[in-house]
């Protein structure tokens, strides 16, 4: 590498360059296993777009945990930052690293790829727009017969990636430069990967083959792989959608807060803080309270900076009402031609998080939006076999485990699906005697 | 260096990246504090003057106003301030008209529950740590939130926006909760507490980049100055009571800047003539050196400083 004059260069570039075509953050996780190019890979992201700084570089140069030999910088102590990771060499938890491009801003969640840690990849999965599923073409297995197999953590990842509806899926075979660059081999490992892929149900699938140790199709293209005629992996991401760029979902507000001010007078304040989930709220719009029932319309959208006239997605507003409604934290603002589904009977898929198995005799916590009920499983539909994809019935579930479950619960949810949105159909089960969050739950509304 | 107009960073404008940007965080940071004053019983604010403390208070001025904050501000008080930061402290708390609450390190030092080998120099970065543990303890806080920042250094790049600490004060990192979407879980049990981090995704120059749109203000020695320093060991030492020259070395007059404000006996400010924010911001944007490299001469005792700080206790 040669070092800060690269990253300087860079610096520059991204300075004279004019912004243009800017379409806001992106957040991505990078899955794959232990020694496939991962830390390399999000290295050189770093490194090419000055997210590395020179006293950094430093470190890990004289760091005690170095696993490369000679002069070699060790570019995964980037991102390992803890000291039980240093020396055992592996990701145990979720690193969030920031860069930015003049088109766009990114914030990196290096996830692990120990099957042990899975609960943290979900943790980073859960926040992503995109997913990087490094693929070491030394390690798939090329058969004479044509087939290809794929690893298990390959498949463990994608699936987590299906199950928690991650936007894009980035397919980069990494690696390049030990096969000689060879474009069959890459087809095949493609097919193969678009066969699984397909069976899961994902969509969005965007294979690219590239070297992270030798920067080829990163960011920059180099000359290695005429071939091959896509993006770049930076220009990828700088290209894909993420979800909050439409607001033509129905709209959504879980009241976080009441505000109440000047209690004593017969005008008082009364304001509902909280931030637009989904779609879009305007002045006079008609909502409905979930679960009540009573409608009110929108008399005013205050910020710090002023009155709105309407607020989108992502923005944290307070409403004000035009009449007296009992609302309060947990229930839902929603527009009232459109709402939310009210369920007492919770079908959801979840993945358990913790040690200690499932006990459905047990009454856990759910938090759903801004909403916590009591909550009890009812039933395991299915136990979903990750090499397989198969679905087999089940009694019990214990760490890492993938399932179809039924859930009642104390006081009526209003959600939607988890495919439709993710804030208003996704929810946590926390332990009531622990305290420690045991699942992340995707609701199914058929 | 660049003028403002051709550099992309400065641009804030309405549909620019960094507005949206900022928009964003500003909006996430806002929702984390509203959940943290939904959830917790007895939530306090950590402000040390600052910049981003300075970031945080904004944040809560946008979360609760025109209502009162729903948690006093906390500022654990190592005793080796720089004045103008204190002074500073004190007017900003008056101008919100919110409630502060000291704790003093030299309190804990008279208790003895803080030893120093050396009382009047050592640094008392890490003693805070201990401060801070008794004043949760004694206004019974059970969370409180803090301005640290992932992209600050390795072991914070790793933490939890709720992070939960035990009922010895100290953070696991090994078995942190899985924080799933924004659904935070807040749940502890009396003793135990959460430390709460409403701008972990920002990074130092998203800061600077709010700062210069909300045109907060700072305490001056955050901008370009005249000071005494002695160069050591690549940093450059504020010539202070508490940190003399060791023999054989110069005293030199420089203009500087700090880029992190913390205990005077451990913070170092940087070569730098950036006088105004849009020059703050231009220099960060092409900056090699990391905030805490630059600045911090007790992150660099060792590989894992603050990771051992933060499980003891530290913010």
């Amino acid at each position: 590498m040669s070092g800060n004059v690269t990253a300087a260069v860079v610096a520059e570039q991204n300075l004279s360059n004019a912004v243009s075509s800017e379409r806001g953050l992106l957040r991505f996780i990078t899955a794959g296993s232990v020694d496939d190019g991962k830390s390399t890979l999000i290295g050189r992201l770093l490194f090419d777009s000055k997210g590395i700084f020179a006293d950094q570089l430093d470190a890990i140069s004289r760091a005690r945990h170095k696993r490369t030999v000679g002069d070699t910088i060790d570019l995964s102590l980037l991102t390992d930052g803890l000291e039980a990771e240093r020396e055992q060499g592996i990701t145990i938890d979720v690193a969030y690293r920031y860069f930015a491009t003049p088109k766009r801003k990114f914030i990196i969640a290096d996830t692990p790829g120990h099957e042990q840690y899975t609960r943290n990849m979900v943790t980073g999965a859960s926040t992503a727009d995109a997913v990087i599923i490094l693929i070491d073409v030394s390690k798939v297995k090329l058969n004479d017969d044509g087939s290809v197999e794929l690893l298990t953590q390959t498949k463990r990842h994608s699936t987590i990636a299906h199950l928690l509806r991650i936007e894009h899926v980035i397919v980069a075979v990494n690696k390049m430069d030990l096969v000689n660059y060879d474009q069959v081999v890459y087809d095949r490992i493609v097919n193969a990967y678009q066969q699984f892929a397909q069976q899961l149900g994902l969509t969005d699938i965007r294979p690219i083959p590239l070297s992270a140790l030798a920067g080829d199709n990163v960011v920059e293209r180099g000359d290695k792989m005429p071939w091959y005629s896509g993006p770049t992996l930076i220009e990828l991401l700088e290209s894909l959608s993420v979800y909050d760029e439409s607001h033509d979902e129905p709209f959504r507000f879980p009241v976080q807060l009441v505000a109440r001010h000047n209690g004593h007078e017969a005008n008082d304040f009364r304001g509902y803080m909280g931030r637009v989930e989904a779609g879009k709220v305007s002045k006079g719009d008609k909502l409905v309270v979930q679960p009540g029932g009573q409608s009110a319309t929108v008399k005013d959208i205050l910020t710090l900076d002023g009155s709105l006239d309407s607020a989108v997605v992502g923005q944290s507003v307070t409403v004000l009402l035009d009449e007296y409604v009992d609302i309060s934290r947990g229930d839902m603002l929603a527009a009232a031609d459109r709402p939310a589904t009210l369920l007492k009977t919770v079908d959801a898929e979840i993945c358990w998080l913790s040690e200690e198995p499932l006990d459905m005799r047990r009454k856990y916590w759910l938090k759903h939006t801004t909403k916590q009920v009591a909550a009890r499983v009812t039933k395991i539909d299915t136990l979903l076999d990750i090499n397989t994809q198969e679905r087999r019935a089940a009694d019990a579930l214990k760490l890492n485990d993938i399932a179809t479950v039924s859930i009642n619960v104390q006081q009526a949810l209003a959600a939607d699906a988890y495919d439709a949105s993710r804030s208003t159909g996704a929810f946590i089960l926390i332990d009531e005697v622990t305290h420690q969050t045991v699942a992340a739950g995707m609701i199914r509304i058929d | 260096m660049n003028t403002a107009v051709e550099n992309p960073f400065l641009n804030t404008a309405k549909g620019s990246v960094n507005e949206r940007h900022l928009d964003w965080l500003e909006s996430e940071a806002i929702h984390i504090m509203r959940e943290v004053a939904a959830e917790c019983t007895n939530p306090a604010l950590l402000f040390s003057g600052g910049k981003d403390s300075i970031v945080l208070l904004r944040i809560a001025e946008k979360a609760f106003r025109p209502g009162k904050f729903p948690f006093p501000l906390v500022h654990i008080d190592t005793g080796h301030n720089f004045p103008e930061v204190i002074a500073f402290r004190d007017k900003r708390v008056a101008e919100l008209g919110e409630k502060l609450i000291v704790g003093s390190v030299e309190d804990s030092i008279k208790r003895g529950t803080v030893r120093l080998r050396n009382p009047q120099t050592d640094s008392r970065n890490a003693a805070q740590a201990v401060t801070l543990l008794e004043t949760i303890a004694e206004y019974k806080f059970d969370a409180c939130i803090g301005g640290a920042r992932r992209d600050e250094e390795k072991a914070r790049a790793k933490e939890r926006i709720f992070s939960f600490r035990d009922e010895f004060g100290q953070w696991n990192p090994k078995a942190q909760r899985p924080e799933l979407w924004d659904l935070y879980n807040t749940r502890v049990h009396p003793g135990e507490n959460m430390r709460v981090f409403p701008i972990s995704n920002w990074t130092e120059l998203d800061v600077w980049q709010y700062i210069a749109r909300e045109k907060l203000t700072l305490p001056q020695i955050y901008f370009a100055h005249e000071r005494q320093v002695i160069p050591r060991n690549g940093l450059l030492v504020p010539l202070t009571d508490l940190t003399p020259p060791k023999e054989g070395e110069t005293v030199e007059t420089r203009v500087v800047r700090f880029r992190t404000v913390g205990d005077i006996s451990c913070t170092c400010p940087v070569a730098s003539d950036a006088a105004d924010v849009d020059a703050i911001i231009a220099e960060t944007a092409v900056t090699q050196i990391t905030e805490r490299g630059a600045t911090r001469m007790d992150d660099q005792t060792s590989e894992a400083s603050m990771e051992k700080r933060k499980k003891e206790g530290y913010f």
